[in-house]
């Protein structure tokens, strides 16, 4: 379980988080929702223990984050970040190995041999044929996958998610998802993820959490939070909530700010 | 490895005076304290130039060129900046201080034959402790910063370089000299100093390779894995940089290895930094070897500046490097 407790965190002298405190499940997926610049990437860099708060505690099951030796900490938690891997000459294959690296001593050996977890994790993210290709001549979505890959290797019990669909099409988008769904039911694994989507947040999340202000808007189940006074409160956007006909999950369809022009285009339709 | 070992039984027997193979090494076999003399049948001079002159100027080569070798590969991998090289953060200028001073006012012998090593490493040193005040903020060391105020430093003290060398009239060829590179007139006290800093350089940077792959990745890919960026940033740096002072301290600014060796091994055998560390050192070892035989036999009894055969020897190899690479596997770089 991660309990966060009067979480507050200042950027330049600016309050990003003020006395944020919630906790969060194990064996569930979380969403942060919330719009622009409120602090969702903050809150899941402090959850990962690589920024430290200005005040306020994170527990991972009972254990303050900050007494965590680096190494120890990252065969827990493993993060997968915003905008993926840059293209560099290691191979696939030399990539996703290093997800290991929280488990080798000082000159990179580990008491076990590790490739059969390596194969099962290039292979359930369909890069087998392309594990001896550099990173450079991978496109973006491979690069992505190939990330994935490499947190799976680290065997973490917690995975953090930042804003993993990024400059993936929907076909992508949906594939990663599903990915990580499946692990994380396979393992009850404890996953958290920044999305900008919120349909698909939505679709893939057992519990959302909406940052608005510095604070915590509303957080719950999908159907529990997202609504149109919502949407309109955080977003200052007008939408309509509809049922997903296949899981029944609230799903977000937008309204453009001007009511005539819908009207105009009502009117288009009916003419033709 | 074996490269190595031959090109130093090589250079060893190359020389402005010619002393046979053989002889060569029959003088160094019976240099070993279990040998008896024998068998020994070589004049004095041979035996002084042998043990005095070559051996200790070959061991200093290759040794020198470890460091600048294993240096660039440090910096290369925590500034992750293909210009990067063992100078980029200042320390030659530094050094260049501090001996330009000496020569100029005529302190050479103050401590002896160690007085330029000393002085030059340890202003050398000085520099960077500058360079990371300039760039430290609230305990973190961005990259972007770190290299710049290592430029602004750079300048600033090759400012300071330019004035004494302008200041000076009869000894400015010296001061020139040093600038430029050399190992003539190097002796046993110069590969004393050095060694250390590369025994304790070369594991502690070996130590390191699996964590500058993650850098490759991103710092904070790295961070995530659990690596301590800001620790191993400094101690690699900090590593890197006496390895570079150790270096230009006994023989002034050689350029281009450490920036062309670290290139030529990658071209070679890839990105892995566990490889590329040890083999960086070899590399270098082996390149300023051959070159300074070049310079010292080439225009013979004249040598020429190291740091000109260098650049001359490595920019022609390194792009024949590139150009074969670029032809095998199209889209690289």
């Amino acid at each position: 379980m991660i309990s966060v407790q009067r979480l507050s965190k200042k950027v330049n002298g600016r309050p990003v988080l003020d006395n944020v405190s919630f906790e969060m499940e194990s064996g569930r997926i979380h969403g942060i929702i919330g719009p622009n610049g409120v602090g969702k990437s903050t809150l899941l860099q402090l959850l990962s223990g690589v920024m430290k708060p200005s005040s306020g505690e994170i527990g991972l099951d009972g254990v303050s984050m900050s007494n965590y030796p680096r190494k120890a900490l990252a065969r827990r938690l493993a993060v997968l970040q915003q905008g993926g891997l840059p293209p560099a000459g290691f191979t696939v294959r030399q990539v996703v190995e290093m997800g290991r690296f929280p488990y080798q001593n000082w000159f990179g050996d580990e008491r076990e041999d590790h490739s059969a977890l390596i194969d099962l994790a290039l292979d359930s993210m369909g890069l087998s044929e392309l594990s001896s290709r550099p990173l450079d001549q991978l496109s973006g979505g491979e690069r992505q996958r190939v990330a994935l890959a490499k947190v799976m290797v680290q065997e973490p019990e917690v995975i953090l998610l930042d804003e993993p669909t990024t400059y993936l099409d929907i076909g992508y988008q949906v594939q990663l998802l599903d990915t990580v769904r499946q692990w994380q039911r396979d393992r009850g694994l404890t996953v958290v993820a920044v999305l900008h989507d919120l349909n698909l947040a939505s679709l893939y999340c057992d519990q959302i959490i909406v940052l608005h202000q510095g604070g915590i808007a509303s957080m719950g189940t999908p159907s529990d939070v997202l609504n149109a006074s919502l949407i309109r409160e955080v977003y200052q956007t007008e939408a309509s909530i509809v049922a997903h006909p296949l899981t029944g999950t609230p799903q977000i369809l937008l309204q453009p700010r001007k009511q005539e022009s819908l009207q105009e285009a009502v009117s288009l339709m009916k003419v033709t | 490895m074996l490269l190595l070992a031959v090109s130093i039984v090589g250079s060893l027997s190359i020389g402005s005076s010619i002393i046979p193979f053989a002889d060569v090494w029959g003088i160094l076999w019976h240099q070993l304290p279990w040998t008896d003399d024998a068998g020994s049948h070589w004049s004095a001079g041979e035996i002084a130039i042998v043990t005095q002159v070559r051996l200790s100027r070959v061991l200093l080569g290759v040794l020198v060129g470890a460091c600048l070798g294993l240096a660039g590969a440090g910096f290369q991998g925590v500034l992750r900046n293909p210009l990067a090289d063992p100078y980029t953060l200042g320390v030659s200028s530094g050094s260049s201080v501090g001996a330009a001073f000496l020569i100029l006012f005529g302190y050479q012998a103050l401590l002896g034959e160690w007085t330029i090593p000393v002085v030059a490493f340890a202003t050398g040193t000085l520099t960077l402790l500058g360079v990371f005040f300039l760039a430290r903020s609230r305990g973190v060391m961005q990259i972007e910063t770190l290299i710049l105020s290592g430029v602004i430093i750079q300048s600033f003290l090759g400012a300071f370089v330019s004035f004494m060398v302008s200041m000076s009239d009869d000894v400015i060829n010296q001061i020139l000299f040093w600038l430029m590179g050399s190992l003539a007139m190097k002796n046993w006290a110069d590969v004393y100093v050095v060694l250390p800093c590369l025994v304790i350089g070369l594991p502690l940077l070996i130590a390191y390779g699996q964590a500058l792959n993650l850098f490759v990745l991103g710092e904070r890919h790295a961070a995530h894995l659990g690596i301590r960026v800001e620790r191993t940033k400094l101690i690699v740096l900090i590593g890197s940089t006496l390895l570079t002072a150790a270096a230009v301290s006994v023989s002034g600014v050689i350029g281009f290895v450490g920036l062309v060796v670290p290139h030529l091994i990658r071209l070679m055998v890839g990105p892995d930094y566990r490889l590329l560390i040890p083999l960086s050192a070899i590399g270098g070892g082996i390149f300023v070897l051959w070159s300074d035989t070049i310079a010292r036999i080439a225009l013979a009894p004249k040598e020429i500046p190291l740091g000109v055969v260098t650049a001359l020897l490595g920019a022609p190899f390194f792009a024949y490097l590139l150009y074969r690479r670029k032809k095998g596997q199209e889209g690289f770089l």
